[in-house]
C-alpha cells in the first residue's frame, strides 16, 4: 500500500447555509473520521491555516470545522496556476452523544485532528417490580 | 473561422447544417471568452503547483498536508525541479473501525522545467503549515540588468 502514488483529489467547494457576504473560496476539505472505544477522531486536511485560523463547533449535534487562512501575496506574474488557496469549512451531523467540555482539536503539518470523546452512558437502571 | 467558396458548396444540402455549424461557432467564441484570464490548468499529477516569477527569483508552491518535512526531498538538475516525497496517514490501530476514508496515503513525484535557468547555490525550501515554498534566485546571466542611457 506504501508503493501508492498519490492522485490530485479535486477541491471541492463547501456548501454553506446561506451565502457568505465577502465573495471569498471556501473549499470542504478531505476528511478521515474514525471512532474507537473512547471518542471519534475527525483528520482534516488544511493547508495553509494557522492555529488562530481554526473554528471547532460542536451545536446541536452538528460538528462545524472551520479554518480561515490568509493568502500568502506572491509578487510578480504567476507563471503557472495549479490550485486556488481558500478556506476551509465543512459540518457533519454527529450521532454519538459526545462530551462538549473535552472536545480538542490538534494542528500538525495542515492536518486538524478533533478529538470528540464520547460521553459516558447512562447506567442501566433496574426497576425491580414488586408483587403487591 | 473556416471560409466555405462558393464552389464548394454541394449541390443539394440540408440547410440545418448551417445553423449547427454557426451555433458550434458561437459557443466556441463564447467559451473562449468565459476563460480568458482565469488561466487555471488542471494538475495531472500531484501535489498541484503555483509558480511565480520575480524579476530576480522563481517561488513554487504547493499545498501538501500531513507530510513532514523529513519525507520530503526536493532536488534540482538543470532546470528540472523536483518534488518528491510521502504521506503515511494510515492508523495502526487495529481496534478503531474508519466511517469516512477521504485522505489518502501514499508516494509522490513532480517535476517541472523552470523557464528560466537558476542559481544552484541558491535555493531554499520552507514547510509551513502543509504549505511547501521554494525560492529559486534566478542565474545571474537570467536576472534582468538595468542599462544606463549616457546623454552625450
Amino acid at each position: 500500500m506504501s508503493k501508492q502514488e498519490l492522485k490530485v483529489q479535486e477541491k471541492q467547494s463547501a456548501r454553506a447555509q446561506g451565502e457568505h457576504t465577502k465573495n471569498e473560496i471556501y473549499y470542504a476539505p478531505q476528511v478521515d473520521i474514525y471512532e474507537t472505544e473512547q471518542e471519534v477522531v475527525v483528520v482534516a486536511d488544511v493547508p495553509g491555516v494557522l492555529p488562530e485560523g481554526v473554528d471547532v463547533s460542536l451545536e446541536d449535534n452538528v460538528l462545524t470545522i472551520q479554518g480561515r487562512r490568509d493568502v500568502e501575496q506572491h509578487g510578480g506574474r504567476m507563471v503557472l496556476e495549479e490550485y486556488e488557496p481558500g478556506h476551509y469549512l465543512r459540518r457533519f451531523t454527529v450521532a454519538e452523544t459526545i462530551d462538549q467540555e473535552r472536545i480538542e482539536a490538534s494542528l500538525a503539518d495542515g492536518v486538524l485532528r478533533v478529538r470528540l470523546p464520547k460521553a459516558a452512558p447512562a447506567q442501566p437502571k433496574k426497576i425491580a417490580v414488586k408483587i403487591g | 473561422m473556416a471560409f466555405i467558396r462558393f464552389t464548394d458548396r454541394p449541390a443539394f444540402r440540408n440547410p440545418w447544417v448551417e445553423f449547427e455549424r454557426i451555433r458550434q461557432g458561437l459557443d466556441e467564441l463564447s467559451r473562449s471568452y468565459a476563460e480568458k484570464g482565469k488561466a487555471q490548468i488542471r494538475a495531472n499529477v500531484y501535489p498541484p503547483l503555483n509558480i511565480y516569477e520575480e524579476a530576480d527569483k522563481m517561488v513554487v508552491t504547493a499545498e501538501i498536508p500531513g507530510v513532514k518535512p523529513e519525507d520530503l526531498e526536493i532536488s534540482l538538475e538543470g532546470e528540472t525541479l523536483s518534488i518528491q516525497g510521502k504521506r503515511d496517514s494510515r492508523q495502526d490501530d487495529f481496534t478503531i473501525s474508519y466511517h469516512r476514508r477521504e485522505i489518502e496515503s501514499g508516494n509522490f513525484s513532480r517535476a517541472v522545467s523552470l523557464p528560466v535557468k537558476v542559481d544552484v547555490e541558491k535555493i531554499s525550501a520552507k514547510l509551513a503549515n502543509g504549505i511547501l515554498t521554494v525560492t529559486l534566485m534566478k542565474a545571474a546571466e537570467a536576472t534582468p540588468r538595468q542599462i544606463r542611457v549616457n546623454a552625450d
